[in-house]
Protein backbone atom coordinates (compact mmCIF):
# COMPACT_ATOMS: atom_id res chain seq x y z
CA UNK A 1 0.00 0.00 0.00
CA UNK A 2 1.54 3.44 -0.68
CA UNK A 3 2.46 6.25 1.63
CA UNK A 4 -1.15 8.10 3.27
CA UNK A 5 0.88 11.81 1.43
CA UNK A 6 0.33 9.89 -2.00
CA UNK A 7 -3.12 9.78 -2.55
CA UNK A 8 -2.99 9.21 -6.45
CA UNK A 9 -3.33 5.23 -6.20
CA UNK A 10 -2.97 2.83 -9.71
CA UNK A 11 -5.41 0.89 -10.89
CA UNK A 12 -5.67 -2.06 -8.70
CA UNK A 13 -4.60 -0.64 -5.24
CA UNK A 14 -6.59 -0.73 -2.39
CA UNK A 15 -8.58 1.68 -2.29
CA UNK A 16 -10.35 1.21 0.89
CA UNK A 17 -10.16 -1.64 3.41
CA UNK A 18 -12.32 -3.32 5.75
CA UNK A 19 -10.82 -5.19 8.58
CA UNK A 20 -12.69 -7.06 11.15
CA UNK A 21 -15.51 -4.85 11.12
CA UNK A 22 -18.62 -5.51 13.54
CA UNK A 23 -21.25 -3.13 14.35
CA UNK A 24 -24.14 -3.72 16.93
CA UNK A 25 -27.49 -1.79 17.93
CA UNK A 26 -28.11 -2.88 21.60
CA UNK A 27 -28.16 -7.02 21.31
CA UNK A 28 -28.29 -6.98 17.60
CA UNK A 29 -25.43 -7.51 15.96
CA UNK A 30 -26.14 -6.73 12.37
CA UNK A 31 -22.31 -7.31 11.11
CA UNK A 32 -19.58 -9.41 12.59
CA UNK A 33 -15.82 -9.97 11.83
CA UNK A 34 -16.43 -8.70 8.15
CA UNK A 35 -13.17 -8.45 6.13
CA UNK A 36 -12.75 -7.45 2.54
CA UNK A 37 -11.08 -4.71 0.31
CA UNK A 38 -12.14 -2.49 -2.24
CA UNK A 39 -9.50 -2.07 -5.49
CA UNK A 40 -9.17 0.99 -7.11
CA UNK A 41 -11.09 1.09 -10.28
CA UNK A 42 -13.26 -1.97 -10.05
CA UNK A 43 -16.37 -2.44 -9.33
CA UNK A 44 -17.47 -4.76 -6.40
CA UNK A 45 -20.69 -6.13 -5.41
CA UNK A 46 -21.65 -6.92 -1.88
CA UNK A 47 -24.06 -9.26 -2.80
CA UNK A 48 -26.47 -11.40 0.36
CA UNK A 49 -29.81 -12.71 1.04
CA UNK A 50 -32.36 -9.58 3.02
CA UNK A 51 -30.87 -8.47 6.38
CA UNK A 52 -27.45 -9.66 5.81
CA UNK A 53 -25.95 -6.32 6.79
CA UNK A 54 -25.08 -5.08 2.82
CA UNK A 55 -26.88 -1.59 3.85
CA UNK A 56 -25.32 -1.31 7.18
CA UNK A 57 -21.68 -2.32 5.85
CA UNK A 58 -22.36 0.67 3.07
CA UNK A 59 -23.33 2.93 6.31
CA UNK A 60 -20.42 1.84 7.94
CA UNK A 61 -18.19 3.03 4.99
CA UNK A 62 -19.84 6.48 4.47
CA UNK A 63 -20.23 7.46 7.92
CA UNK A 64 -23.58 6.81 9.01
CA UNK A 65 -22.70 4.15 11.62
CA UNK A 66 -19.10 4.03 13.01
CA UNK A 67 -18.44 -0.11 13.69
CA UNK A 68 -18.51 -1.48 16.97
CA UNK A 69 -14.83 -3.17 16.70
CA UNK A 70 -12.27 -3.60 13.66
CA UNK A 71 -11.16 -0.33 11.21
CA UNK A 72 -12.07 0.99 7.77
CA UNK A 73 -8.34 1.88 5.91
CA UNK A 74 -9.62 4.74 2.89
CA UNK A 75 -6.82 5.74 0.84
CA UNK A 76 -4.40 4.28 3.32
CA UNK A 77 -5.42 6.20 6.13
CA UNK A 78 -7.44 4.92 9.30
CA UNK A 79 -10.23 6.56 9.42
CA UNK A 80 -10.76 8.57 12.72
CA UNK A 81 -14.55 8.40 13.65
CA UNK A 82 -16.01 10.20 11.24
CA UNK A 83 -19.24 12.05 10.38
CA UNK A 84 -20.87 11.11 6.67
CA UNK A 85 -20.43 14.71 5.11
CA UNK A 86 -17.05 14.60 6.21
CA UNK A 87 -16.88 11.44 4.12
CA UNK A 88 -18.38 12.94 1.17
CA UNK A 89 -16.12 15.48 1.39
CA UNK A 90 -13.12 12.70 1.24
CA UNK A 91 -14.47 11.71 -1.88
CA UNK A 92 -17.53 8.95 -0.89
CA UNK A 93 -20.65 9.59 -2.62
CA UNK A 94 -23.72 7.17 -2.23
CA UNK A 95 -27.11 6.33 -3.31
CA UNK A 96 -29.80 5.00 -1.49
CA UNK A 97 -32.15 1.93 -1.16
CA UNK A 98 -35.16 3.69 -1.07
CA UNK A 99 -34.24 7.10 -3.06
CA UNK A 100 -33.18 9.63 -0.82
CA UNK A 101 -33.64 13.33 -2.98
CA UNK A 102 -34.53 16.83 -2.37
CA UNK A 103 -38.07 16.03 -3.83
CA UNK A 104 -39.31 19.38 -3.99
CA UNK A 105 -36.33 20.74 -5.68
CA UNK A 106 -35.65 20.62 -9.37
CA UNK A 107 -33.17 17.64 -11.06
CA UNK A 108 -30.90 20.43 -11.96
CA UNK A 109 -30.64 21.99 -7.88
CA UNK A 110 -30.74 18.20 -6.98
CA UNK A 111 -27.21 17.74 -9.07
CA UNK A 112 -26.17 21.11 -8.25
CA UNK A 113 -26.34 19.90 -4.59
CA UNK A 114 -24.02 17.07 -5.02
CA UNK A 115 -21.37 19.90 -6.68
CA UNK A 116 -21.30 21.89 -3.01
CA UNK A 117 -18.30 20.41 -1.70
CA UNK A 118 -16.44 21.75 -4.44
CA UNK A 119 -17.53 25.35 -4.24
CA UNK A 120 -16.04 27.55 -2.04
CA UNK A 121 -17.29 31.04 -2.43
CA UNK A 122 -17.90 32.71 0.83
CA UNK A 123 -20.83 33.68 2.27
CA UNK A 124 -20.69 37.62 1.58
CA UNK A 125 -20.28 36.93 -2.47
CA UNK A 126 -22.79 34.62 -2.37
CA UNK A 127 -25.55 36.98 -0.63
CA UNK A 128 -24.93 39.56 -3.37
CA UNK A 129 -24.38 36.51 -6.08
CA UNK A 130 -21.74 38.46 -7.35
CA UNK A 131 -17.95 38.16 -8.47
CA UNK A 132 -16.51 34.83 -7.32
CA UNK A 133 -19.91 33.18 -6.75
CA UNK A 134 -21.35 34.17 -10.03
CA UNK A 135 -18.10 32.45 -11.52
CA UNK A 136 -18.34 29.79 -9.91
CA UNK A 137 -21.66 29.00 -10.20
CA UNK A 138 -21.56 29.05 -13.88
CA UNK A 139 -18.82 26.77 -13.72
CA UNK A 140 -20.54 24.41 -11.75
CA UNK A 141 -23.39 24.46 -13.84
CA UNK A 142 -21.77 23.45 -16.85
CA UNK A 143 -20.13 20.27 -15.55
CA UNK A 144 -23.54 19.75 -14.06
CA UNK A 145 -25.29 19.89 -17.82
CA UNK A 146 -22.64 17.14 -18.75
CA UNK A 147 -24.06 14.93 -16.17
CA UNK A 148 -27.73 15.40 -17.07
CA UNK A 149 -26.33 15.08 -20.46
CA UNK A 150 -24.52 11.86 -20.06
CA UNK A 151 -27.96 10.47 -17.93
CA UNK A 152 -30.15 11.37 -20.92
CA UNK A 153 -32.17 13.39 -18.42
CA UNK A 154 -32.03 16.94 -20.53
CA UNK A 155 -36.01 16.85 -20.78
CA UNK A 156 -36.64 16.48 -16.74
CA UNK A 157 -33.79 19.16 -15.76
CA UNK A 158 -36.63 21.88 -14.80
CA UNK A 159 -39.00 19.12 -13.06
CA UNK A 160 -39.53 18.83 -9.17
CA UNK A 161 -37.66 15.52 -8.30
CA UNK A 162 -40.55 14.58 -6.46
CA UNK A 163 -42.75 14.30 -9.32
CA UNK A 164 -40.85 12.03 -11.54
CA UNK A 165 -41.44 8.01 -11.84
CA UNK A 166 -38.88 6.22 -9.86
CA UNK A 167 -36.66 4.83 -12.51
CA UNK A 168 -36.06 8.41 -13.33
CA UNK A 169 -35.90 9.36 -9.29
CA UNK A 170 -33.08 6.64 -9.43
CA UNK A 171 -31.20 8.32 -12.38
CA UNK A 172 -30.78 11.59 -10.65
CA UNK A 173 -29.99 10.12 -7.59
CA UNK A 174 -26.82 8.88 -9.45
CA UNK A 175 -26.11 11.98 -11.01
CA UNK A 176 -26.00 13.81 -7.77
CA UNK A 177 -23.63 11.53 -6.52
CA UNK A 178 -21.51 11.43 -10.14
CA UNK A 179 -21.52 15.36 -9.21
CA UNK A 180 -19.29 15.08 -6.40
CA UNK A 181 -16.80 13.31 -8.66
CA UNK A 182 -16.53 10.92 -6.33
CA UNK A 183 -13.43 8.54 -5.90
CA UNK A 184 -15.46 5.74 -4.53
CA UNK A 185 -19.27 5.63 -5.27
CA UNK A 186 -21.49 3.54 -3.45
CA UNK A 187 -24.93 2.18 -5.15
CA UNK A 188 -27.14 0.50 -2.82
CA UNK A 189 -29.36 -1.11 -5.06
CA UNK A 190 -29.56 0.55 -8.25
CA UNK A 191 -32.11 -1.18 -9.94
CA UNK A 192 -34.59 -2.08 -7.25
CA UNK A 193 -37.33 -1.86 -8.96
CA UNK A 194 -36.78 -1.32 -12.07
CA UNK A 195 -38.24 -2.86 -15.01
CA UNK A 196 -35.67 -4.96 -17.82
CA UNK A 197 -34.94 -1.87 -20.11
CA UNK A 198 -34.33 0.53 -17.16
CA UNK A 199 -32.46 -1.99 -15.26
CA UNK A 200 -30.38 -1.88 -18.45
CA UNK A 201 -30.10 1.59 -19.03
CA UNK A 202 -28.47 1.85 -15.37
CA UNK A 203 -26.33 -1.04 -15.89
CA UNK A 204 -24.57 0.94 -18.94
CA UNK A 205 -24.72 3.90 -17.23
CA UNK A 206 -22.66 2.69 -14.27
CA UNK A 207 -20.24 0.74 -16.76
CA UNK A 208 -19.39 3.89 -18.68
CA UNK A 209 -18.91 5.53 -15.35
CA UNK A 210 -16.71 3.12 -14.40
CA UNK A 211 -14.26 2.93 -17.60
CA UNK A 212 -15.00 6.63 -18.59
CA UNK A 213 -13.92 7.85 -15.18
CA UNK A 214 -12.32 4.78 -13.71
CA UNK A 215 -14.58 5.83 -10.84
CA UNK A 216 -14.43 2.43 -8.21
CA UNK A 217 -17.97 1.22 -7.18
CA UNK A 218 -19.09 -1.00 -4.89
CA UNK A 219 -22.45 -1.78 -5.33
CA UNK A 220 -25.47 -3.72 -3.29
CA UNK A 221 -27.73 -5.73 -5.91
CA UNK A 222 -30.00 -8.32 -5.52
CA UNK A 223 -30.20 -9.02 -9.36
CA UNK A 224 -28.15 -11.66 -9.88
CA UNK A 225 -27.82 -11.30 -13.83
CA UNK A 226 -26.64 -7.83 -12.90
CA UNK A 227 -24.62 -8.23 -10.49
CA UNK A 228 -22.78 -11.39 -12.43
CA UNK A 229 -22.08 -9.17 -16.04
CA UNK A 230 -21.45 -5.97 -14.32
CA UNK A 231 -18.71 -6.46 -10.92
CA UNK A 232 -15.30 -7.91 -11.21
CA UNK A 233 -15.15 -8.88 -7.58
CA UNK A 234 -18.24 -10.09 -5.50
CA UNK A 235 -18.20 -10.15 -1.20
CA UNK A 236 -20.98 -12.08 -0.01
CA UNK A 237 -22.61 -11.48 3.23
CA UNK A 238 -24.98 -13.96 5.23
CA UNK A 239 -26.58 -13.20 8.67
CA UNK A 240 -23.85 -10.34 9.17
CA UNK A 241 -21.00 -12.59 8.34
CA UNK A 242 -18.72 -12.95 5.22
CA UNK A 243 -19.37 -16.47 3.39
CA UNK A 244 -17.38 -16.04 0.22
CA UNK A 245 -14.89 -13.20 -1.85
CA UNK A 246 -14.02 -13.75 -5.00
CA UNK A 247 -15.06 -13.30 -8.79
CA UNK A 248 -18.21 -13.95 -9.83
CA UNK A 249 -17.82 -17.09 -11.62
CA UNK A 250 -16.49 -18.85 -8.18
CA UNK A 251 -18.57 -16.90 -6.10
CA UNK A 252 -21.59 -18.49 -7.91
CA UNK A 253 -19.97 -22.07 -7.77
CA UNK A 254 -19.57 -21.80 -3.59
CA UNK A 255 -21.42 -24.57 -2.06
CA UNK A 256 -22.45 -21.79 1.27
CA UNK A 257 -23.11 -19.24 -1.80
CA UNK A 258 -26.07 -21.51 -2.85
CA UNK A 259 -26.98 -22.49 0.70
CA UNK A 260 -27.28 -19.28 1.74
CA UNK A 261 -29.60 -18.32 -1.38
CA UNK A 262 -31.24 -21.89 -1.80
CA UNK A 263 -32.13 -22.85 2.10
CA UNK A 264 -30.23 -25.76 3.33
CA UNK A 265 -32.30 -28.95 4.37
CA UNK A 266 -31.08 -29.41 8.12
CA UNK B 1 -81.57 44.83 11.22
CA UNK B 2 -81.23 46.43 8.01
CA UNK B 3 -79.79 49.21 9.66
CA UNK B 4 -76.82 46.62 11.16
CA UNK B 5 -76.51 45.30 7.86
CA UNK B 6 -76.23 48.71 6.11
CA UNK B 7 -73.52 49.23 9.39
CA UNK B 8 -71.39 46.55 8.18
CA UNK B 9 -71.41 46.41 4.75
CA UNK B 10 -72.21 49.08 2.79
CA UNK B 11 -71.06 51.71 4.97
CA UNK B 12 -67.15 51.19 5.23
CA UNK B 13 -67.23 50.72 1.53
CA UNK B 14 -68.73 54.45 1.12
CA UNK B 15 -66.43 55.80 3.28
CA UNK B 16 -63.48 54.40 1.97
CA UNK B 17 -64.72 55.96 -1.45
CA UNK B 18 -65.84 59.44 0.06
CA UNK B 19 -62.72 60.03 1.77
CA UNK B 20 -59.46 58.35 -0.35
CA UNK B 21 -57.07 59.97 1.21
CA UNK B 22 -58.23 58.35 5.02
CA UNK B 23 -58.04 54.78 2.81
CA UNK B 24 -55.00 55.50 1.88
CA UNK B 25 -53.21 56.63 5.04
CA UNK B 26 -54.56 53.51 6.40
CA UNK B 27 -53.31 50.95 3.55
CA UNK B 28 -49.51 53.17 4.07
CA UNK B 29 -50.19 52.40 7.92
CA UNK B 30 -50.88 48.29 7.44
CA UNK B 31 -48.11 48.19 4.96
CA UNK B 32 -45.69 49.39 7.20
CA UNK B 33 -46.33 47.12 9.63
CA UNK B 34 -46.96 44.33 7.17
CA UNK B 35 -43.34 44.31 5.74
CA UNK B 36 -42.36 44.65 9.63
CA UNK B 37 -44.70 41.28 10.34
CA UNK B 38 -43.34 39.14 7.09
CA UNK B 39 -39.63 40.26 8.19
CA UNK B 40 -40.10 38.51 11.47
CA UNK B 41 -42.19 35.56 9.97
CA UNK B 42 -39.28 35.25 7.50
CA UNK B 43 -37.26 34.34 10.92
CA UNK B 44 -39.99 31.46 11.68
CA UNK B 45 -39.56 30.55 7.74
CA UNK B 46 -35.47 29.95 7.51
CA UNK B 47 -35.62 27.87 10.87
CA UNK B 48 -38.41 26.02 10.11
CA UNK B 49 -37.36 24.94 6.65
CA UNK B 50 -34.07 23.92 8.26
CA UNK B 51 -34.57 22.01 11.49
CA UNK B 52 -38.50 21.57 11.02
CA UNK B 53 -38.56 23.40 14.43
CA UNK B 54 -41.11 26.17 15.12
CA UNK B 55 -38.79 28.59 17.11
CA UNK B 56 -40.76 30.17 19.83
CA UNK B 57 -38.04 32.31 20.95
CA UNK B 58 -37.75 34.24 17.41
CA UNK B 59 -39.69 36.72 19.50
CA UNK B 60 -37.37 37.46 22.29
CA UNK B 61 -34.44 37.06 19.99
CA UNK B 62 -36.08 40.19 18.60
CA UNK B 63 -35.56 42.10 22.37
CA UNK B 64 -32.78 40.60 22.63
CA UNK B 65 -31.10 41.51 20.05
CA UNK B 66 -32.68 45.33 20.35
CA UNK B 67 -31.61 45.25 24.45
CA UNK B 68 -27.82 44.63 23.78
CA UNK B 69 -28.14 47.07 20.56
CA UNK B 70 -29.23 49.93 23.42
CA UNK B 71 -27.77 48.61 26.44
CA UNK B 72 -24.14 48.76 24.89
CA UNK B 73 -24.62 52.15 23.47
CA UNK B 74 -26.09 53.47 27.14
CA UNK B 75 -22.74 51.78 28.14
CA UNK B 76 -20.83 54.17 26.03
CA UNK B 77 -20.23 52.01 22.85
CA UNK B 78 -20.64 53.62 19.52
CA UNK B 79 -23.97 53.43 18.11
CA UNK B 80 -22.42 51.39 15.11
CA UNK B 81 -19.97 49.52 16.75
CA UNK B 82 -23.29 48.50 18.86
CA UNK B 83 -24.51 47.85 16.17
CA UNK B 84 -22.32 45.42 14.83
CA UNK B 85 -21.47 43.95 17.99
CA UNK B 86 -25.32 42.86 18.32
CA UNK B 87 -24.91 41.06 15.07
CA UNK B 88 -21.79 39.61 16.32
CA UNK B 89 -24.12 38.24 19.38
CA UNK B 90 -26.75 37.14 17.26
CA UNK B 91 -23.85 34.94 15.57
CA UNK B 92 -22.37 34.14 19.27
CA UNK B 93 -26.16 32.92 20.09
CA UNK B 94 -26.74 30.95 16.50
CA UNK B 95 -23.87 28.67 17.70
CA UNK B 96 -24.42 28.07 21.10
CA UNK B 97 -27.96 27.70 20.14
CA UNK B 98 -26.64 24.70 17.69
CA UNK B 99 -24.24 23.16 20.53
CA UNK B 100 -26.31 22.98 23.04
CA UNK B 101 -29.57 22.75 22.43
CA UNK B 102 -29.84 21.13 18.21
CA UNK B 103 -26.98 19.12 18.67
CA UNK B 104 -27.69 16.66 21.76
CA UNK B 105 -32.20 16.68 20.21
CA UNK B 106 -30.56 15.75 16.91
CA UNK B 107 -33.62 13.25 15.28
CA UNK B 108 -35.87 13.95 18.62
CA UNK B 109 -39.61 14.62 17.69
CA UNK B 110 -40.29 17.97 16.77
CA UNK B 111 -42.33 18.37 20.01
CA UNK B 112 -39.46 18.12 21.77
CA UNK B 113 -37.26 20.67 19.82
CA UNK B 114 -40.13 23.09 19.95
CA UNK B 115 -40.53 22.90 23.92
CA UNK B 116 -36.70 23.49 23.85
CA UNK B 117 -37.32 26.81 22.03
CA UNK B 118 -39.51 27.52 25.06
CA UNK B 119 -37.07 26.70 27.78
CA UNK B 120 -34.39 29.32 25.27
CA UNK B 121 -37.23 31.83 25.55
CA UNK B 122 -37.48 32.00 29.44
CA UNK B 123 -33.57 31.52 29.29
CA UNK B 124 -33.07 34.75 27.06
CA UNK B 125 -35.61 36.52 29.07
CA UNK B 126 -34.00 35.86 32.54
CA UNK B 127 -30.35 36.35 30.80
CA UNK B 128 -31.35 39.83 29.33
CA UNK B 129 -33.52 40.93 32.37
CA UNK B 130 -29.95 40.12 34.40
CA UNK B 131 -27.92 42.17 32.22
CA UNK B 132 -30.19 44.72 31.36
CA UNK B 133 -32.74 44.66 33.81
CA UNK B 134 -36.33 44.94 33.03
CA UNK B 135 -37.23 48.73 32.37
CA UNK B 136 -38.22 49.58 29.19
CA UNK B 137 -35.75 51.54 26.69
CA UNK B 138 -35.24 54.22 23.81
CA UNK B 139 -34.11 52.94 20.66
CA UNK B 140 -31.53 54.63 19.46
CA UNK B 141 -33.21 55.85 16.50
CA UNK B 142 -31.27 59.04 15.82
CA UNK B 143 -27.95 57.65 16.63
CA UNK B 144 -28.26 54.75 13.65
CA UNK B 145 -29.24 57.80 11.42
CA UNK B 146 -32.80 56.67 10.87
CA UNK B 147 -34.70 59.60 9.63
CA UNK B 148 -37.67 61.16 11.76
CA UNK B 149 -39.81 63.35 11.47
CA UNK B 150 -42.87 63.04 9.04
CA UNK B 151 -44.10 64.32 5.69
CA UNK B 152 -47.47 65.19 4.25
CA UNK B 153 -49.01 65.20 1.42
CA UNK B 154 -51.85 67.37 -0.50
CA UNK B 155 -53.92 64.90 -2.32
CA UNK B 156 -57.85 63.13 -2.50
CA UNK B 157 -59.21 66.25 -1.10
CA UNK B 158 -57.17 65.94 2.19
CA UNK B 159 -53.51 65.28 3.54
CA UNK B 160 -51.72 61.89 3.85
CA UNK B 161 -48.73 62.03 6.78
CA UNK B 162 -45.51 59.62 5.88
CA UNK B 163 -43.90 59.27 9.02
CA UNK B 164 -39.90 59.25 7.78
CA UNK B 165 -39.19 56.20 10.52
CA UNK B 166 -41.96 54.08 8.70
CA UNK B 167 -40.80 54.77 4.97
CA UNK B 168 -36.88 54.18 6.16
CA UNK B 169 -38.54 51.05 8.38
CA UNK B 170 -40.23 49.92 5.00
CA UNK B 171 -37.39 50.10 2.66
CA UNK B 172 -34.77 48.15 5.09
CA UNK B 173 -37.18 45.45 5.47
CA UNK B 174 -38.23 45.09 1.83
CA UNK B 175 -34.55 45.09 1.30
CA UNK B 176 -33.67 42.53 4.07
CA UNK B 177 -36.56 40.33 2.56
CA UNK B 178 -35.21 40.68 -0.85
CA UNK B 179 -31.51 39.92 -0.02
CA UNK B 180 -32.38 36.31 2.10
CA UNK B 181 -35.36 35.37 -0.83
CA UNK B 182 -32.33 35.18 -3.29
CA UNK B 183 -29.88 34.12 -1.28
CA UNK B 184 -31.58 31.04 -0.49
CA UNK B 185 -33.48 30.28 -3.56
CA UNK B 186 -30.26 31.05 -5.72
CA UNK B 187 -27.02 30.27 -3.93
CA UNK B 188 -25.00 27.08 -2.66
CA UNK B 189 -25.87 27.84 0.85
CA UNK B 190 -29.22 28.04 -0.28
CA UNK B 191 -29.48 24.95 -1.91
CA UNK B 192 -28.35 23.65 0.76
CA UNK B 193 -30.58 24.79 2.81
CA UNK B 194 -33.24 23.38 0.90
CA UNK B 195 -31.41 20.21 0.95
CA UNK B 196 -31.72 19.89 4.41
CA UNK B 197 -35.11 20.62 4.48
CA UNK B 198 -36.13 17.88 1.82
CA UNK B 199 -33.67 14.82 3.42
CA UNK B 200 -31.23 15.04 6.27
CA UNK B 201 -29.43 11.96 5.54
CA UNK B 202 -29.37 12.97 1.57
CA UNK B 203 -27.70 16.46 2.39
CA UNK B 204 -25.45 14.46 4.71
CA UNK B 205 -24.80 12.35 1.76
CA UNK B 206 -23.59 15.20 -0.36
CA UNK B 207 -21.18 16.27 2.35
CA UNK B 208 -23.58 19.00 3.40
CA UNK B 209 -22.79 19.41 7.35
CA UNK B 210 -26.12 19.91 9.27
CA UNK B 211 -24.48 21.97 12.11
CA UNK B 212 -23.02 24.40 9.80
CA UNK B 213 -26.66 24.95 8.19
CA UNK B 214 -27.83 24.77 11.56
CA UNK B 215 -25.46 27.87 12.73
CA UNK B 216 -26.22 29.74 9.15
CA UNK B 217 -29.98 29.81 9.36
CA UNK B 218 -29.84 30.36 12.91
CA UNK B 219 -27.62 33.44 12.73
CA UNK B 220 -29.45 34.61 9.59
CA UNK B 221 -33.10 34.46 11.96
CA UNK B 222 -30.60 36.61 14.69
CA UNK B 223 -30.36 38.99 12.17
CA UNK B 224 -33.64 39.37 11.16
CA UNK B 225 -34.61 39.89 14.66
CA UNK B 226 -32.19 42.59 15.26
CA UNK B 227 -33.45 44.33 12.17
CA UNK B 228 -36.64 43.65 13.20
CA UNK B 229 -36.04 44.93 16.58
CA UNK B 230 -34.69 48.04 15.74
CA UNK B 231 -37.46 49.05 13.37
CA UNK B 232 -40.17 47.97 15.79
CA UNK B 233 -38.28 48.96 19.00
CA UNK B 234 -38.15 52.54 17.17
CA UNK B 235 -41.77 52.80 17.02
CA UNK B 236 -42.97 51.35 20.35
CA UNK B 237 -39.97 51.74 22.58
CA UNK B 238 -37.46 48.58 23.74
CA UNK B 239 -39.60 46.38 26.20
CA UNK B 240 -39.63 42.12 26.34
CA UNK B 241 -43.65 43.27 26.03
CA UNK B 242 -41.86 43.26 22.64
CA UNK B 243 -41.94 39.25 22.22
CA UNK B 244 -45.52 39.17 21.46
CA UNK B 245 -45.12 40.93 18.04
CA UNK B 246 -43.90 37.54 17.40
CA UNK B 247 -47.34 35.84 18.04
CA UNK B 248 -48.52 38.38 15.10
CA UNK B 249 -46.20 35.91 12.96
CA UNK B 250 -48.16 33.28 13.91
CA UNK B 251 -50.94 34.19 11.81
CA UNK B 252 -48.88 35.31 8.92
CA UNK B 253 -47.13 32.17 8.72
CA UNK B 254 -50.56 29.69 9.18
CA UNK B 255 -51.51 31.92 6.05
CA UNK B 256 -48.41 31.75 3.83
CA UNK B 257 -47.27 28.22 4.62
CA UNK B 258 -44.50 27.15 7.13
CA UNK B 259 -41.93 27.04 4.57
CA UNK B 260 -42.77 29.70 2.43
CA UNK B 261 -41.01 32.91 1.82
CA UNK B 262 -43.31 34.70 -0.80
CA UNK B 263 -45.84 33.19 1.27
CA UNK B 264 -44.41 34.73 4.83
CA UNK B 265 -44.42 38.34 2.32
CA UNK B 266 -47.44 37.82 1.50
CA UNK B 267 -48.73 36.94 4.09
CA UNK B 268 -47.20 39.91 6.36
CA UNK B 269 -49.02 42.00 3.88
CA UNK B 270 -52.34 40.56 4.11
CA UNK B 271 -52.15 40.72 8.13
CA UNK B 272 -51.02 43.92 8.29
CA UNK B 273 -52.95 45.85 5.93
CA UNK B 274 -56.12 44.04 6.99
CA UNK B 275 -55.55 44.53 10.41
CA UNK B 276 -55.54 48.56 10.12
CA UNK B 277 -58.09 48.36 7.59
CA UNK B 278 -60.52 46.54 9.70
CA UNK B 279 -59.59 48.13 13.03
CA UNK B 280 -60.17 52.06 10.92
CA UNK B 281 -63.20 50.86 9.33
CA UNK B 282 -65.23 48.15 11.24
CA UNK B 283 -63.62 48.92 14.67
CA UNK B 284 -66.09 51.41 15.98
CA UNK B 285 -68.75 49.18 15.14
CA UNK B 286 -67.69 47.11 18.05
CA UNK B 287 -66.05 49.32 20.03
CA UNK B 288 -62.29 49.04 18.59
CA UNK B 289 -59.79 46.60 19.44
CA UNK B 290 -60.45 44.73 16.24
CA UNK B 291 -56.89 45.18 15.64
CA UNK B 292 -55.70 42.69 18.30
CA UNK B 293 -57.78 40.01 17.62
CA UNK B 294 -58.32 39.98 13.28
CA UNK B 295 -55.46 38.73 12.13
CA UNK B 296 -56.16 35.25 14.40
CA UNK B 297 -59.89 35.19 13.12
CA UNK B 298 -58.39 35.57 9.37
CA UNK B 299 -55.94 32.87 10.10
CA UNK B 300 -58.46 30.57 11.75
CA UNK B 301 -60.72 31.18 8.33
CA UNK B 302 -57.30 30.05 6.59
CA UNK B 303 -57.03 27.34 8.58
CA UNK B 304 -60.23 25.96 7.94
CA UNK B 305 -60.00 26.14 3.94
CA UNK B 306 -56.34 25.81 3.20
CA UNK B 307 -54.41 24.38 5.92
CA UNK B 308 -51.41 24.24 3.95
CA UNK B 309 -51.45 28.10 3.80
CA UNK B 310 -50.88 30.09 0.27
CA UNK B 311 -47.81 28.87 -0.43
CA UNK B 312 -47.51 25.84 1.50
CA UNK B 313 -46.54 22.76 0.05
CA UNK B 314 -49.76 20.29 -0.07
CA UNK B 315 -49.43 17.40 1.92
CA UNK B 316 -49.96 15.09 -0.66
CA UNK B 317 -49.12 11.16 0.09
CA UNK B 318 -48.88 8.77 -2.86
CA UNK B 319 -50.49 5.26 -2.01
Amino acid sequence: MRAPDNPLLAKGDVLLAVDNVSLGFGGVKALTDVSFDIRKSEIRAIIGPNGAGKTSMLNCINGFYYPTEGRITFKGVKRPKMRPYEAARGGIARTFQNVALFKSMSTLDNIMAGRSIKMHSNFFWQLFRHGPAMKEEVEHRRFVEEIIDFLEIQHIRKTPVGRLPYGLQKRVELGRALAMEPELLLLDEPMAGMNLEEKEDMSRFILEVNQQYGTTIALIEHDMGVVMDLSDRVVVLEYGRKIADGTPAAVKGDQRVIDAYLGVAH
Amino acid sequence: MMDMLFKVFIEPFLFMVEAPDLLIQTLWEGLVSGVLYALIALGFVLIFKASGVFNFAQGIMVVFAALILVGLYEKGVPAFLALILAALAMLVLAMVVERVVLRPLVNQPDIILFMATFGLTYFLIGFGELIFGGSPREMITEQLFLPQGTTEIDAFGGSIRFQHLDIAAAIIASIMIGLLAVFFSKTRIGRALRAVADSHKAALSVGISLNQIWVIVWFAAGIVALVAGIMWGARSGVSFSLQIIALKALPVLILGGFTSIPGAIIGGLIIGIGEKIGEFYWGPLVGGGVETWLAYVIALLFLLYRPQGLFGEKIIERI
